[in-house]
């Protein structure tokens, strides 16, 4: 079995993530920014699959692709696009968010360059991850040791789902 | 170099190209696969026409070619250079993407379809999960069609098709999840099956038929009548998934002339085109799969034995030269006119060659390799005849009617079947 984890698709996933993720914040129009958030999030279940996480990548691709046609009728439903365009940004949010991801930016470079457990935790062997039984291994781990805490978001779920009959309801 | 193509020929290897990690073999799987569904693309456009003509007492295609079996080619052709129409005010790029988007995903999601135990591109830990994903992304490439053409009607179909995909969705995911149970329970009581049950499932499209395989009964008989309920959910909800009549709203002729693919002509019209039958015949391979035990040839514990083997396996053969005699028969028949001379003497070849396949598959080598494929593929094929039925039989759903059956029935019974199946499992 060829490794398939090569640094050149780390390269190619991650710039694409990047780009999708740039292009989501800069286009005016709000349906080529629904439309580059997917390939966003598409770039992060490849590389979901590159860290042997089938699973995972394939709820992400079946869950967003839903979420982002939500986002897609609710910008086609509730959004003047042509309003949207000529529309200047009136809030001054990046005064904070600049110097914050900046200092998140700090943060991560300093955790890297000068942390004492990193290269302890980097030289350590990788451990062996089986691709193939990784949906029962997250299976296993989800309904033994998690069960509550899964419940607990099941509950949640649950009271959106009445929340949203309620709205959607005249009469009760 | 020859060597490592040659590797995977040999008999000790086990799986797919995927799984052995010859990168030669899977690209010759993808070309064969690509190749193979562009025929049944072409095979099914002529055969629909033909089989509704024959259900509402017409003809159907009779002047290109005998019986108008060059029909779907001159369409072909006509569509290939016919003009590019863009409109002014569509946006761009996205009227570009959109069926680009929607051929590539119904494209995609036969990387996993398993054709035999080794004919596959490649075998998935999340097979099902994968080809339900990917072919759930075709809906964003309709809505962006519909979106993209800055026009009512498209837009209409794009929301139709929107709403009633993520509606059938939910049945759908139901009924697979059901089946996808079965793989790990062996069933206890009067629904006892052979085996063991192993405790943990399996998502893979292979590993599927083979626990159908070791459980000797295809998952549609499980746990009856469980099993053929959720088969019941699965085809209803894959008609709703494909736009298909009944459930063809979003491209519902007599209320939005085409629906989400109206500003659409020319070869991109023909890439929703070949998208969308590609989609029936991957939601057909779901379902067989699933339910029909997929490559299994039909009736292994009634009819078992060698002799029976041996004459399930002469199936593919018989079956070409039975197309061949019907070829040769409509030869007979042909009008003794000059002008029908070059017709005649090309459907007698199109006949001799037919009988060549056929006889090609009595080889007992091929023979042996091709059974798996047959048996599959002719699953399949019901499905599709199913399809052409359907569309000759139901007339169209009202919207409200649509999202009644998706919501308020197909929901509720898949969730009592799942809570159902896992009863009768773990008991």
């Amino acid at each position: 079995m060829q490794l398939v984890a090569t640094p050149f698709f780390f390269y190619l996933l991650s710039g694409l993530s990047l780009l999708g993720g740039v292009l989501v914040i800069t286009r005016r129009n709000p349906v080529h920014s629904a439309l580059a958030l997917i390939l966003t999030l598409l770039a992060l279940a490849g590389i979901y699959l590159m860290l042997y996480a089938p699973f995972v990548a394939g709820v992400q691709i079946i869950l967003y692709a839903g979420g982002i046609m939500v986002l897609f009728l609710f910008v086609i439903m509730l959004v003047s696009i042509e309003k949207a365009e000529k529309e200047r940004q009136f809030n001054k949010l990046w005064l904070v968010g600049i110097p914050a991801t900046f200092a998140f930016g700090t943060v991560i470079v300093y955790i890297f360059t000068r942390s004492k457990i990193l290269p302890v935790l980097l030289k350590k062997p990788a451990p062996v991850l089986l691709e193939s039984n990784n949906t029962q291994q997250v299976g296993l781990v989800l309904f033994g040791n998690y069960v509550l805490a899964f419940e607990i978001a099941s509950l949640l779920l649950l009271v959106a789902i009445v929340g949203a009959v309620v709205m959607a309801k005249k009469r009760i | 170099m020859l060597q490592y193509i040659t590797s995977y020929l040999d008999p000790n290897t086990k799986g797919t190209p995927g799984d052995v990690g010859n990168i030669f073999w899977a690209f010759v799987y993808i070309v064969l696969i690509f190749l193979g569904l562009s025929v049944a693309v072409i095979a099914m456009n002529w055969l629909e026409r033909k089989i509704l003509a024959h259900m509402q007492i017409r003809l159907g295609p009779m002047r290109v070619g005998p019986h108008g079996l060059l029909q779907p080619i001159a369409d072909a052709i006509k569509l290939l250079i016919k003009e590019d129409i863009m409109p002014t005010e569509a946006d761009k790029l996205v009227f570009w993407a959109a069926p680009l988007i929607v051929v590539i995903t119904a494209f995609t999601t036969f990387i996993v379809v398993p054709f035999g135990p080794s004919h596959a591109v490649t075998d998935m830990n999340i097979g099902v999960l994968f080809m339900l994903g990917v072919s759930s992304l075709s809906v964003l490439g309709v809505v962006m069609a519909g979106w993209a053409s800055n026009s009512h009607y498209p837009l209409m179909g794009a929301l139709r098709s929107s709403a009633q995909m993520v509606s059938y969705e939910v049945a759908m995911g139901l009924a697979v999840v059901s089946a996808v149970l079965m793989t790990s329970l062996s069933g206890i009581g009067i629904y006892a099956t052979g085996s063991a049950s192993t405790g943990t499932g399996t998502l893979s499209m292979i590993g599927i038929v083979q626990s159908q395989m070791m459980q000797q009964t295809w998952f549609a008989f499980k746990f009856f009548p469980l099993g053929l309920i959720a088969l019941f959910i699965f085809a209803v909800a894959m008609v709703a998934e494909t736009n298909r009549a009944p459930f063809d709203l979003p491209e519902a002729e007599s209320e939005l002339t085409a629906g989400f693919h109206t500003e659409y002509s020319g070869f991109r019209w023909s890439l929703f085109f070949l998208a969308e039958y590609s989609a029936m015949i991957a939601v057909s391979s779901i379902a067989v799969t699933l339910w029909l035990g997929g490559w299994l040839r039909p009736f292994p514990n009634w009819l078992s034995g060698e002799t029976w083997d041996m004459v399930f396996a002469l199936f593919p053969g018989l079956t070409f030269l039975v197309l061949a005699g019907i070829c040769f028969f409509s030869t007979m028949r042909m009008p003794k006119h000059r002008y029908f001379r070059v017709q005649t003497i090309g459907l007698a070849g199109f006949g001799a060659a037919l009988a060549v396949i056929g006889l090609a598959l009595f080889v007992p080598p091929v023979r042996d390799r091709i059974q798996d494929i047959y048996w599959f593929v002719a699953k399949v094929a019901v499905f599709m005849y199913l399809y052409i039925w359907y569309r000759g039989t139901f007339p169209r759903y009202r919207f409200d009617q649509l999202m009644k059956v998706g919501w308020k029935v197909l929901l509720p019974v898949g969730l009592g079947v799942l809570i159902l199946t896992a009863v009768a499992g773990v008991f």
